[in-house]
Order: C-alpha cells, then sequence, then structure tokens
C-alpha cells in the first residue's frame, strides 16, 4: 500500500514535471499545472463611477461606466433608452445614443431608435475592476501622430 | 486625482496659449494634427475573426499598425454593424505576449520532451519535425501522423492542409476542429439532401413571418443576425419568435413563445409537430408527393464512446448507425402518432398549449417560418437526427428554399463551411461533397491534382476525439494543430486529450499566435501570422465566400499556417512515402519533393507575382514566387464548377463583398433547389433537390432515445457547457482584449437561485464541479444573463483557468462523430 503510494506520487511528480506544468511558457492559467485547479478569483465589482472613458477609435461603441444589474430588455421595455433616447437626455444628462442608431439597415433615418440597434448589450458592455491578464500593445492614432514625421 | 470640467479648460487652454507663442511646437501640444499627408488612413475590407455570421469589417491602418475597424456599411451581411467583440479587432493582434520565435522543449541543448521551452529557427524547428514525421510514418505508415485542423483556417490554408495530409503524406488522419461544431449539421444535410450548406440565405430574415430558435442563443453567440431578427421582429408586430432551450437566456428577451424543455426532449418535440402536422391534415401531399422520399432510421445507435465502454457493448446499430430502409408517408404518420400532446408534454416539460402554438407556426400554411440553430442541435449524440428532423417538418410543409421559409443552420467558425466543409477537411471528405472511400471520387480528385491514379488512401482517418483516443493509445505518434486550441475544446481533457499530448511516444507542434493550453502541452510551437497578418478567404454560414488582403506584418518570425504547410512539404519525396508500384508505373513522380508534386505543380504555381493588387504585401507569395493563394484557390474552384458548388474566379472576391455559391454566369444563388433561383434546377421541375439521384429529399423516422449521461442521486446535475457574447470560443484573442477581458473575466457556474440554497451556497462562493471524469473549481452565479432551471448548471468554456473539458464527457453523434457537450451529470459542492 505504502510502495504503490510512493509509486503515484513519483508518477505525480513526473507528470508535472513533463509538460503540465508552465516550464517556462507563461498561459493565461498562470503557474497552474494543466492538471491542478487553482482558487478562481473573487468575483469583480462592476466599475460604476459613471466616468466617461476614452475610446480606441471614434468608431468603437463607448463601454457603459455604471452598473446595469436588473435592467429590462424585451418586448415590453428598454431601460437603457430610459435616459440615453434622445427625448431623455434633458432630464438624465445621460449622452444621447448616437444618430446611426436611427438608421435603418439602408442608412435612412427613422422616427425613433431603429429597431436593429435594440439590443444595447450586443456592443456596450460594463467593466468590471478585473485587471488585465496581459498587457496590449495596441496604439490608437493619436500616439501614431504624436511620433514626429521623419522626413 | 478628480478634475472637474472647469479645471480641465483651464489646463488645456494653458497648453494651446503655450503652442501659439512659438515657446516650443511638439506636435503633441498642438491641438488638432490637421495635415492630410499625416492623417490620412487606409482602409480595407475583412470578413471578421470570429464567428460563421461573417460580417464585413473596414480596417484602418497607419505605419503598418492597424489603428480602427468597424462594421463595413458595403456589407449585405451587416450593413455597418459589428458586436462588440468585431468593434475591438484592432486589438487581437496586440497581446503582449504573442509568439515570435519556434519553441521546442529542450534539455541540455538537444529535443527532450521533458525539457523547457527553448527559442529555436525555423530550420531547426523544421528538422525535428522532420525527423519525428518520418520516424512515425516509417514505423506506423500514414496512420501514425496526424493533423488537427480549424474552421479558422483560411480557404487556401485548409486546401494545402489536406492536400499535403492526403495526397502527400498519403493519410487522412486530418479533421478541422468544425467536427466538434458542425459535423451533425453536415450528416444532416447529407442524409436529407445529399448536399452540404442551407438552402436558404440571410435574406430569409427580412422576409419570415416566424423564428423558431432550437437550442441557439443567437443574442450572444450570432449577435449580428440577432439584430436582423430583431429588426424584422419589432418592425413588423405580426411577426412571433419562439425561442427554445434547456435554460432561459438573452435571446429569451425577444421570445413571443419562451420554451424551456428537458435535455433531449427535442427529438420528441420535433415528432410531435410533424404528427401535429398531419393530425390537423396541414401536410402539404403535393410537395411531398412530388419532392419527398420516407424513410426509416436505424435506431439504437449507442454513443460514439470507446468501442468497450458498456453503452456501445449494448447498442444494437453502432457500426450501423446511418443505416435506413425506405417507407410511405403512411408509416412515417403511424410512426410518429405516438409522439401526442399528452406524452411529449409529460416527457419534455413544456405545457400542451405552448406545444400548440410552437406546432402552429410549422403547420399554418400562411406562416412563412425560418428554424435557427448550431450548438444545442449538432453538440448532440443524435445531432445527426435532430437536423433531420428539423427538415422533416419543413418538407411536410413544403416550407423550404423560398424566402422566409427556411430551415437555417447557423454555423460556429468563420469558415466551418468554406473551409472546413467546402474544401473537405474532414477526415472522410474531398473537394465539393467528395469523399476518400469513394473510388470515383478518388479518380476525380487524382486528376485534377495531376497525380497517379490509385494514389489517394481509401480508408476514413481518424476523427477529432478519435484522434485524442490514437494519441493517448500510441497510435498516432506526429501531430500537428494549427489554428485551434483542442487541450482547451476537446471533451473529457484528463482522461483523453491531455495523456495523449504528453504520451512520451508522441510529438506534438502546435501552431497558434498566443501561448494557449494546446500550446503548453505541445513539443513544438511554432509562431503564427493571423487573421489580416496574411491574404486570406472565410466562407460564411450563408455560402457567402469573402477575400482580404494582407494589410500589416506578423510580429518577428511568425509565418501563415499556409507558409509552414508548403514550407515543411519541401523536406519530404515521394520516394520516402509513396507506394514503390505506383512510382514504378509512373516513373515521373520519383524523387520528387512533395512540394514538387502538390505545389510547383504548374497549376498552383500559374499565377505571378504581378497578378497581386498594388499596394498590399504578401509574405508567402514573396516566398515562394508566385501568386500561391491564386494557384492553390483557382486549382480547387475547378472541383466544384459545373458541379453545383460554382465559385467565382479569384479576383472577383477581392472587388466584392462576397458572394453566395454557386456562382453561376456571375451570379450569386439565394436560394437552393427552387426553380426560378437556383439553374441547378431543371426547368419545369418546381423544386429540386439534385443532391439525390431521384431529385427526392429524405423525411426520416426517428424515435426519442435518451442521452449517452443522465443525472442520478449522485451527479444530480445536467451540465451545459456553451460561450458568452463577450468572447471568442476559447478566448486566446479575446481574453487579450482588455474590455473584453473586463466585460466578462473569469467563467462562473449559473445556478438556480433554488439549487444554490439546498447546497448552502451563496452567489460568489467557490465551489467545485465534479463528473465522473474530473472537476473545476468556479464561483457561483444565480443572477447573471443564463437563468437555468432548477436540475441544470451552465458553464462557459472560454476560461483557460477553468477548463470545464476536464469534466464534460467525450460521447459523439455516432453517424456525425460530434462530441455532446451540452449533457452531461455533475455534481456541485461548495469548497
Amino acid at each position: 500500500m505504502i510502495k504503490q503510494l510512493i509509486i503515484s506520487i513519483i508518477i505525480l511528480n513526473f507528470s508535472i514535471a513533463s509538460g503540465y506544468a508552465s516550464d517556462n511558457l507563461t498561459t493565461l492559467r498562470g503557474e497552474t499545472p494543466l492538471n491542478a485547479e487553482s482558487t478562481p478569483p473573487m468575483m469583480p465589482k462592476v466599475l460604476n463611477k459613471d466616468i466617461k472613458r476614452k475610446r480606441n477609435y471614434p468608431m468603437q461603441p463607448p463601454t457603459i461606466p455604471h452598473k446595469i444589474d436588473n435592467y429590462q430588455t424585451d418586448l415590453r421595455t428598454n431601460k437603457c433608452l430610459s435616459c440615453h433616447s434622445r427625448k431623455q437626455t434633458e432630464g438624465s444628462q445621460a449622452p444621447m445614443i448616437s444618430v446611426t442608431h436611427y438608421m435603418d439597415r439602408d442608412g435612412n433615418f427613422l422616427a425613433t431608435v431603429s429597431p436593429r440597434r435594440y439590443f444595447c448589450k450586443q456592443c456596450h458592455v460594463m467593466q468590471t475592476e478585473a485587471n488585465p491578464l496581459v498587457g496590449n500593445d495596441f496604439k490608437d492614432i493619436d500616439e501614431l501622430l504624436a511620433v514626429e514625421p521623419t522626413q | 486625482m478628480t478634475l472637474t470640467r472647469r479645471d480641465f479648460i483651464k489646463q488645456n487652454a494653458i497648453a494651446a496659449a503655450v503652442a501659439a507663442a512659438g515657446i516650443s511646437h511638439p506636435v503633441s501640444a498642438t491641438n488638432l494634427v490637421t495635415d492630410i499627408s499625416r492623417t490620412k488612413l487606409k482602409w480595407a475590407k475583412a470578413p471578421c475573426r470570429f464567428c460563421g455570421t461573417g460580417c464585413s469589417v473596414n480596417v484602418a491602418t497607419k505605419d503598418g499598425r492597424i489603428v480602427a475597424t468597424h462594421g463595413d456599411i458595403n456589407s449585405p451581411v451587416n450593413k455597418g454593424l459589428n458586436c462588440v467583440k468585431g468593434y475591438f479587432l484592432s486589438k487581437i493582434m496586440y497581446g503582449k505576449d504573442r509568439l515570435t520565435t519556434p519553441l521546442l522543449r529542450k534539455t541540455n541543448g538537444k529535443y527532450d520532451k521533458h525539457g523547457a521551452f527553448t527559442p529555436v529557427s525555423w530550420q531547426e524547428a523544421f528538422d525535428i519535425m522532420e525527423q519525428k514525421f518520418k520516424a512515425a510514418l516509417k514505423d506506423k505508415g500514414p496512420r501514425g501522423i496526424g493533423m488537427f485542423g480549424s474552421g479558422q483556417w483560411t480557404v487556401w490554408e485548409g486546401y494545402a492542409a489536406s492536400k499535403l495530409m492526403k495526397a502527400g503524406f498519403l493519410s487522412n488522419n486530418i479533421d478541422p476542429n468544425a467536427r466538434h461544431c458542425m459535423a451533425s449539421a453536415v450528416g444532416g444535410f447529407m442524409r436529407t439532401f445529399g448536399i452540404d450548406e442551407p438552402m436558404g440565405c440571410y435574406d430569409d430574415f427580412e422576409h419570415a413571418d416566424a423564428f423558431v430558435l432550437w437550442g441557439s442563443n443567437m443574442a450572444e453567440m450570432h449577435p449580428i443576425l440577432w439584430t436582423r431578427l430583431t429588426d424584422r421582429r419589432l418592425s413588423s408586430p405580426h411577426v412571433k419568435v419562439a425561442v427554445m432551450s434547456t435554460f432561459e437566456h438573452r435571446s429569451f428577451e425577444l421570445a413571443d413563445i419562451p420554451i424551456i424543455f428537458t435535455p433531449q426532449t427535442d427529438l420528441a418535440i420535433l415528432n410531435y409537430i410533424a404528427n401535429y402536422i398531419i393530425q390537423t391534415n396541414r401536410v402539404n401531399h403535393d410537395f411531398v408527393s412530388k419532392h419527398v422520399n420516407f424513410r426509416l432510421g436505424n435506431t439504437d445507435i449507442g454513443y460514439g464512446l470507446r468501442p468497450e465502454h458498456p453503452l456501445e457493448v449494448k447498442a444494437k446499430n453502432a457500426n450501423k448507425a446511418g443505416g435506413s430502409s425506405p417507407i410511405g408517408f403512411n408509416e412515417f404518420a403511424e410512426f410518429v402518432k405516438q409522439y401526442d400532446a399528452d406524452y411529449v408534454s409529460e416527457l419534455s416539460g413544456i405545457s400542451k398549449d405552448k406545444l400548440q402554438k410552437l406546432a402552429e407556426l410549422y403547420a399554418d400554411p400562411d406562416t412563412k417560418v425560418m428554424s435557427l440553430w448550431t450548438m444545442g442541435v449538432n453538440q448532440h449524440t443524435r445531432g445527426v437526427w435532430v437536423n433531420n428532423m428539423i427538415y422533416n417538418i419543413h418538407l411536410l410543409t413544403g416550407k423550404i428554399s423560398t424566402p422566409g421559409n427556411s430551415p437555417f443552420s447557423l454555423t460556429g467558425q468563420p469558415s466551418a463551411c468554406g473551409t472546413a466543409r467546402e474544401v473537405g477537411t474532414f477526415s472522410h471528405r474531398l473537394p465539393a461533397d467528395m469523399v476518400v472511400n469513394n473510388p470515383k471520387h478518388r479518380e476525380i480528385a487524382e486528376k485534377k491534382w495531376k497525380l497517379p491514379h490509385g494514389l489517394l488512401p481509401d480508408w476514413v482517418g481518424a476523427h477529432a476525439v478519435l484522434q485524442s483516443r490514437q494519441l493517448r493509445d500510441g497510435e498516432i505518434n506526429a501531430y500537428w494543430i494549427q489554428v485551434n486550441n483542442n487541450v482547451q475544446a476537446g471533451p473529457n481533457l484528463n482522461e483523453e486529450t491531455l495523456p495523449g499530448y504528453r504520451n512520451p511516444k508522441n510529438f506534438i507542434v502546435v501552431s497558434d499566435a498566443y501561448p494557449t493550453v494546446t500550446a503548453q502541452a505541445a513539443d513544438l510551437i511554432l509562431p503564427t501570422a493571423m487573421w489580416v497578418e496574411k491574404e486570406g478567404a472565410y466562407g460564411n454560414a450563408e455560402r457567402r465566400t469573402q477575400f482580404w488582403q494582407q494589410m500589416v506584418e506578423a510580429p518577428g518570425e511568425s509565418k501563415s499556417d499556409l507558409w509552414q504547410l508548403v514550407e515543411f512539404s519541401k523536406r519530404f519525396t515521394t520516394d520516402e512515402i509513396w507506394p514503390e508500384a505506383i512510382l514504378n508505373n509512373h516513373p515521373e513522380y520519383k524523387e520528387k519533393t512533395l512540394y514538387d508534386v502538390l505545389f510547383a505543380n504548374g497549376q498552383v504555381d500559374k499565377y505571378p507575382l504581378s497578378d497581386m493588387a498594388a499596394g498590399y504585401d504578401n509574405h508567402e507569395a514573396k516566398d515562394f514566387g508566385y501568386y500561391i493563394q491564386k494557384g492553390l484557390f483557382e486549382e480547387y474552384a475547378s472541383f466544384g464548377r459545373g458541379k453545383a458548388h460554382d465559385l467565382a474566379d479569384f479576383d472577383s472576391y477581392h472587388a466584392s463583398r462576397g458572394l453566395r455559391w454557386p456562382v453561376v454566369d456571375g451570379k450569386e444563388t439565394l436560394w437552393r433547389f427552387k426553380e426560378g433561383s437556383d439553374p441547378y434546377v431543371t426547368k419545369g421541375k418546381g423544386f429540386e433537390f439534385y443532391g439525390k439521384p431521384d431529385g427526392k429529399a429524405v423525411i426520416f423516422a426517428l424515435p426519442y432515445e435518451p442521452a449517452a449521461e443522465s443525472p442520478d442521486a449522485e451527479y444530480d446535475l445536467w451540465l451545459s457547457t456553451g460561450r458568452v457574447l463577450e468572447h471568442w470560443h476559447s478566448g486566446s484573442m479575446t481574453r487579450r482584449v482588455p474590455e473584453l477581458h473586463r466585460a466578462f473575466p473569469d467563467a462562473v457556474i449559473f445556478m438556480h437561485p433554488q439549487d444554490a440554497r439546498d447546497r448552502a451556497l451563496r452567489r460568489g462562493d467557490e465551489v467545485r464541479v465534479i463528473s465522473r471524469r474530473g472537476e473545476i473549481k468556479t464561483r457561483v452565479e444565480t443572477r447573471g444573463r443564463n437563468k437555468p432551471p432548477q436540475g441544470l448548471v451552465f458553464v462557459p468554456w472560454f476560461d483557460e483557468s477553468q477548463l470545464i473539458n476536464k469534466v464534460t464527457l467525450d460521447a459523439t453523434d455516432p453517424i456525425s462523430k460530434q462530441t455532446d457537450f451540452k449533457k452531461c451529470a455533475v455534481k456541485v459542492i461548495k469548497v
């Protein structure tokens, strides 16, 4: 029995040392071997400070700077529009949805928000306080323009 | 520090004054750069890198970098829209941990399976790879090697891979990850229609009066098609939407008829609808008598587990799973009669009232109905059956191949259709729906490829799950994975996938852009160019083939999958691999490299570099000295032209936002099998299902059979896995985009609040999710976007820190060999 246990410990160690562990390759799993489980991070809080964020480029849908827990969006109602639609923005002081959201598939302006834009969360997502797992080297256009022309 | 709006304006005014006074003049201090020579962006089009919808994206580059992406207003698919993933495409290539050099496991300067990853040159990488592939070929022949590719390969990458494996190495052990995703859809098409891919197209969205989602969560998985469906539903109040699933999800927000059903009972529900159509006398007898045959399918077909598994031993028809025999309409009517409202309501948990409302959408002759499905149907141990049975109800009513009447099989990956299916990168397929075990088909392929008669192997190769089993069993010893992350994606990771990758007998090569868990489990990693770092072509779910140009250079020494495949072929000669008898009969093929006979064959190398569009680089063409993408595409396209798979000429795809095949006389085809819209239909026939010899589609009589594993007293919950909107598949691209990561950072287990209370769990608690095969640790979510009923939990699989496929079961559809990732039994325990 003890012998068996020792053998299985040896096998376990061997397997960890032979490709299950991260070796010198860093994956998004960090140091946890492929055949082991780490403690999952705590569920992060949603950033809820209503501070607008810079967009990476003008066409990027802005991320949502507040909580959207239990926001109803269905056949009866769209809670997002109760602040962000044209007629509500004076009262809410929330940004009005973009003019593109009033256009149909063929670019014609409709009287109200286009049904194709009805489900806001397909493009606009809230942000949690989770830290990025790895950096991103994307440079926006201003970073490139900030470099003096070389001629 | 908080800055008020006034402070902010004051600071900016000072900066502007400094700039105006000429004290300093850095560009950064000026308020706005307006010089057109500097602000002009170079825009080009590309299909999105992610799902099978195939949205077109405009990509802006400046100084060799991508600076912006947005939805292409000129694309009929998405008309200017993208989903959140698509809008962040600009950032997917710039994760800080891009692989830039080949990495080989080494100890003391030599390859060692247990060594540490060490940067090596391409020369050294290919040297060891050559050695290992040659050793495996020598030891076991063509069955000793294998390749696992992808529905994310470009058309010519999949074509080059398939040609290299099947015609070069004479091994059919090549399969795409589309096996996990679309194989049951293919099986359904081939069985019912004899030809693959949907008859309808996305234009159906604007014509249908009713939509039925069979297990699909389009709101998250096909967001832009969901916008088209939403547009139709909300613009036209008469339209009805039925959403069916085993748990409530975002698509239910638009549901007029929301339906939660017990897993696996979709089989019974479909027979109920067929029975309802017959009992209420709404069969389109004119259509059925002219265009339909009836067959009785084999039953008790097993669950695609290892042959020694008790469920396989017990199954009567495990080896004849796809068999069937002819019957008539009356026998079919008799067969489905038992699926009445009482029985099916009891079995499925759906009220009789809802069942009838659902059935009416199909039965009512005045309602044009579109059925939509993806993984809920395809990842199913009876996935081919469910595909067949959805076609059954469209065929009984003649609601097919006309605008708005459309059984529509959605696609998961950007080129599951264009590459995996049309090119035929499956272990049993050749281009244009041909198969390896048909001698006529092999002969056609040999002629097209200018190869000697009798060369191509006649055996069906190992499919995805079988490859993992054969790696574990030491039968496949040299293995190459491209554009996918199968250690994360494949089922039953602990028992099947991982032991095979780390089996000391095996040498595993992974081509990827990022260090995935599959790369980690490998022995050699090849850094790979992705998306617009190469010229490419994808084919989407509506048969639309779309091209893009290379727009930027890949980092470091990264090379495209195409370059890797073709360059590697130079390392082998025909004499080493091909049978001596064939070479003796055809001495002109002797002492040639595989590169010579497969690529420098007068066809693939036919087009000069001058054919390339000005203003775009092309790293493969430059290296090989000819326009290789064009040569591969034109050779491949010759398989389908005149055979109802007609692709247009190469250049027209760069000039358009894609074309839907068959493209005949420059015209794309919107609805197949219907006279007037499909040029292949014989005049006067009305409809013709020409994939079948007699032009008739097949309605199959198939029963309800239980799942491979269901909850019991110990493992008391159903587990379904799947995706979330913000992440694509295993997250190797999207989790490196900070905005997408912050939107959905870690996997969770979605659970009914009562199920949580019964286990003394609260939202956020750490739990173990345990099956008979393995376990993960995660946290409980009781208030999220998915709301499972009691008795079922949902865990997304994008998170490589929570590998849920340690828990899943490798039961597959015995016909399609596709895994059921939606059903197994688990228990959940507080940590």
